[in-house]
């Protein structure tokens, strides 16, 4: 038996939607990060929690890019596919990189089951998977085999199927075993004959692998060198939820968070419930409104008030998102969004709220936006975001993505005491003319004095309706409504004072084409960038966290390349507020099929474009 | 914010609210801005009380806060000298459910209307009811669209002619009364903006109430509904059943009686000099069943208000939202706090690179 080394491998796990697709990559992903690869995950699955068995709906599948070295993306075309029934291969097949490795459960390729899916002869029989290095394994059979001897239903003992499998790619890229099997007396611990019927057909798949002579080669993919520090696996909600607690941290601020159950935001609130023993209260409200009220609510009581949500959320939410702008009081909340509009497909990514986030709201309501670029950026964004909040007194919003909520990668742990910390500088004291206290006296950034109730000599109204600058009492003054509208616009484009300005990637400081993105598209625009790089080909890329304010460079930047292409997961909302803000002439390259830009598609499409050819 | 001193509070309500060091008067809640409502506005009233109500209670100005919606009585907070925010339509539960979450030392109010709370806010209010939030919620029921000029609110009787009904409303009013009760509010009340001294009463009771506290208050808009509380507002009006706890239901000068079928269990009015063997329902607000309050409340004609029950229909103890989401939640001492969330950041599977 001989052991090839790799530089790196995309995985695709995928099976029925209850299956264990989701927890066999996750615990996959766990055996990548234990050995010390880079990587990045994607998981994909319906809304559904169980569709029809054995229908393409039904496909649920994890794809997993490891390497030895540094990696941007989940990658595009799977090395190996792993199908556990007819409908999986079906729906997966078309993507399996030529000569990829193959390995089917051929348990359920049954007459009824393959004509289930539309096909009409076998494709484990009928040469039509001949460009691949097919593995047709009973693997349903070695599991009710393996676990024999415990004594579960027929049911549970297939179930176990998902073990086998990642037992025998276990074995294949010469991984060590105790890690998963530590794991699986963790998860059932409490359950012995559940967790050793999993052990036994984990070892099962492993053992098939070393036996049979079905596999001739193994594989090793050796660990990264990434900078030093201490590292964990991420996914960009979890990051988002540790974010919150410590940007509150930072601040001194108790953390509270309104929600309403929302794909696919709803691990942040499930996260934050977690940890009410770090002084973070959660309320799941009965409404996407009533939480960010509650959440506006805390905030005027002294907490860092939060609110989670997706796009129809936001849409519900506007109008207190106005308030809280009208206001002038600190809140953060953070769009996952997902493919729309309406119901559009909820466990699928999009970057469509761009431009409701920026502009979606009544009257002229200026409000930052941030937007993270990976999972693990998603925690620095919540805790920028929570700094803007409390300095300018101000909503501000958060875009993650469905790819960013549930993907995963290694993460250097921050350290938490070396952060700067955030100064929520409430008033103590009166501010105005015979010791009154006027709540919308500015300071020089424009961010008005914020007066918790409970502080005696303070006392004062806010309200939504406009008021006078100064005193906050009601005003229809036509001068002074005017001059609100302009400071409040002024004090959110202050805040690029506070941004750093845009570095751009130009390794030869010679292109002409630069690619701009935002959000999620960090990962495919980078990788994409390296190949084409390899290739001999001149590029620049630039990438936005703040997407208003705009950092105060990048207009310059713009200027200084011939060509611009902006790609994103929708029709060409950056582009079309870039246009506006710059009067660049910005193109637009986009895909919005619910999964991240493909970047070998990117690759030969941004050859194209530098190459001087059209490109779709 | 919290004051290092642990305060005298009251109990109840207002526990954990501190109470002022030195004695308040009524001009200490009067804020510097003009009153703007149309004259003979019932607010006033409603105002004039709960000013004159503020250093009964003996709290503090800064420890007060009110929040409201949208509409002619939301203007509310603006002419009171201590905390308050004017919020959006019908939002104002939420806002004071987050208010009331994080901060057990505020008393917290909400005021609202009849279009604010039960239409375009219906859904915050039957859930903090349900939550049972600390928290008092005033609404002020003139049933009628007063600061749109005009439209039929949800509480307008049917056939109500309007600027948008103009050839009569086709709805059917909502009895606030009855839909807090169905949704198990622990204390529910009914008073009228003209009645002074039974409106400060019922205040007091409902912020001295742990728990959501709902006040409906009949209201005169002078403007577009003027005058259709008139009939419950003359002295010793025979519309007016008193809601009196531990007495027997009578009214109309004791000439009539609120019965219960002895059968069915249904209440009905009858002429007391026909009572007969039938039993007379004495009001029990302390009844952990909700059925005789909202049978009680079914007794408001809330078409023409030929009759409606005026008082505390229900005030029972139950656990209470926000004291039991505070007891979830443990806040680490400031000097542990970022090094216990550094472990949580950090977690258990971890390598080194």
């Amino acid at each position: 038996m001989t052991t090839t080394q790799l530089d790196r491998v995309v995985i695709r796990f995928a099976g029925d939607s209850g299956d264990g697709m989701q927890l066999t990559g996750d615990r996959f992903t766990a055996d990548a990060a234990a050995i010390g690869n880079d990587f990045a995950t994607l998981p994909n699955f319906p809304a559904e929690i169980r569709a029809p068995q054995g229908t393409i709906a039904g496909v649920s599948s994890f794809q997993l890019h490891f390497a030895d070295d540094d990696i941007r993306t989940p990658g595009d075309r799977p090395d190996v596919l792993v199908a556990m029934n007819p409908a999986s291969l079906k729906a997966n097949i078309a993507d399996l990189r030529r000569d990829g490795i193959l390995i089917v459960d051929t348990h359920d390729f049954t007459k009824r089951n393959l004509a289930r899916v539309g096909y009409a002869t076998d494709p484990l029989t009928d040469g039509s998977l001949d460009d691949h290095e097919l593995h047709a394994v009973d693997l349903t059979g070695l599991a009710t085999a393996a676990v024999a001897q415990f004594e579960l239903g027929r049911k549970d003992a297939a179930r176990s199927k998902n073990m086998v499998a990642l037992g025998l790619l276990t074995w294949l890229f010469s991984r060590p075993t105790e890690p998963t099997l530590a794991f699986l007396d963790r998860k059932f611990g409490r359950s012995p004959l559940i967790r050793d019927a999993n052990r036994a057909a984990y070892l099962a798949g492993y053992h098939y692998g070393e036996t049979t002579e079905d596999f001739t080669v193994r594989y090793e993919v050796r660990r990264a060198p990434l900078p030093a520090g201490t590292y964990r696996q991420i996914t960009g909600n979890k990051a988002l939820a540790l974010g919150l607690m410590a940007g509150a941290a930072k601040a001194g601020l108790p953390l509270y968070l309104g929600a309403y159950p929302i794909t696919p935001a709803s691990d942040v609130l499930h996260e934050l419930s977690r940890h009410k023993d770090h002084g973070v209260m959660t309320f799941q409200a009965e409404d996407e409104i009533a939480a960010i009220g509650a959440a506006l609510g805390a905030s005027y009581g002294g907490h860092l008030g939060a609110t989670v949500t997706s796009g129809p959320g936001m849409a519900l939410k506007s109008e207190f998102i106005s308030l809280a702008l009208m206001l002038e009081q600190p809140l953060v909340v953070v769009d996952v969004q997902r493919a729309g509009p309406s119901t559009g497909m909820p466990t699928k990514t999009e970057q469509a709220d761009l431009l409701q986030s920026v502009f979606g709201r009544h009257g002229e309501a200026p409000v930052p936006v941030l937007a993270a670029q990976s999972p693990g950026d998603c925690f620095d964004v919540a805790v920028e975001a929570t700094r803007i909040a409390l300095t300018y007194r101000t909503p501000v919003i958060v875009l993650s993505d469905g790819y960013l909520a549930n993907g995963a990668e290694p993460w250097r742990v921050p350290d938490l005491a070396a952060m700067p910390p955030i100064d929520p500088a409430f008033a103590t004291e009166p501010n105005g003319p015979d010791g009154k206290f006027l709540p919308y006296l500015r300071d020089e950034k424009l961010a008005r004095p914020l007066a918790v109730p409970g502080t005696p000599g303070l006392e004062n109204r806010i309200g939504g309706i406009e008021k006078a600058d100064g005193t906050g009492n009601i005003s229809y003054d036509p001068a002074n409504h005017e001059a609100m509208v302009r400071l409040r616009q002024a004090k959110v484009d202050g805040i690029a004072d506070s941004i750093p300005d845009l570095v751009v990637d130009d390794p030869s400081g010679e292109a002409d084409v630069l690619v701009i993105g935002w959000g999620s598209t960090w990962g495919p625009i980078g990788a994409t960038a390296r190949r084409v790089r390899r290739r001999g080909r001149k590029v620049a890329t630039v990438h936005l966290r703040h997407v208003n304010p705009l950092p105060r460079n990048l207009g310059a930047i713009l200027r200084s390349y011939g060509r611009v292409i902006a790609p994103e997961m929708n029709l060409g909302q950056l582009a079309l507020l870039l246009r506006a803000r710059f009067l660049a002439d910005v193109e637009t390259y986009s895909r919005v099929r619910g999964l991240p830009i493909s970047p070998s598609e990117f690759e030969a499409d941004l050859l194209d474009i530098i190459d001087g050819k059209d490109f779709r | 914010m919290t004051t290092t001193l642990t305060p005298p509070t009251t109990g109840g309500g207002l526990a954990g609210v501190p109470l002022a060091l030195s004695p308040t008067n009524r001009k200490d809640f009067v804020s510097d801005q003009e009153v703007r409502w149309c004259p003979g506005c019932g607010d006033y009233a409603v105002l004039a009380a709960f000013q004159s109500l503020m250093p009964q209670l003996g709290v503090r100005r800064e420890n007060t806060v009110i929040i409201s919606g949208i509409g002619c009585s939301s203007r509310f907070p603006y002419y009171l000298d201590t905390y308050g925010m004017h919020s959006i339509h019908g939002r104002a539960p939420s806002i004071a459910t987050g208010l009331a979450m994080s901060r057990p030392d505020l008393a917290v109010w909400v005021v609202t209307g009849d279009g604010d709370a039960l239409s375009i806010g219906g859904n915050h209010l039957i859930h903090a009811l349900r939550r049972n939030t600390n928290i008092t919620i005033l609404l002020f029921n003139n049933r009628i669209y007063g600061l749109t000029k005009g439209q039929y609110s949800p509480t307008s009787e049917s056939g109500k002619v309007t600027k948008s009904t103009p050839a009569g409303s086709v709805d059917r009013p909502f009895n606030p009364v009855a839909l807090a009760l169905g949704a198990e509010a622990t204390f529910v009340a009914r008073t009228v903006d003209s009645d002074r001294a039974h409106l400060t009463e019922v205040m007091t009771r409902a912020v001295q109430h742990r728990g959501a506290s709902l006040v409906e208050i009949y209201q005169n808009c002078p403007i577009f509904n003027d005058g259709v509380f008139d009939g419950l507002k003359a002295p010793g009006s025979p519309s007016v059943i008193p809601l009196r706890r531990g007495e027997p239901v009578t009214f109309a000068g004791g000439t009539r009686s609120v019965v219960r079928d002895a059968v069915t269990g249904r209440l009905s009015v009858v002429p007391t000099d026909e009572v007969g063997g039938r039993t007379v329902v004495v009001h029990d607000e302390h009844d952990d069943d909700v059925a005789q309050a909202v049978a009680l409340a079914s007794l408001t004609d809330s078409q023409g208000l030929s009759q409606s029950p005026i008082g505390i229909f229900r005030d029972v103890d139950r656990p209470v939202h926000d004291d039991a989401a505070r007891a979830q939640v443990r806040m680490p001492q400031a000097d542990e706090r970022i090094a216990h969330l550094q472990s949580l950041v950090t977690g258990h599977d971890t390598w080194d690179a």
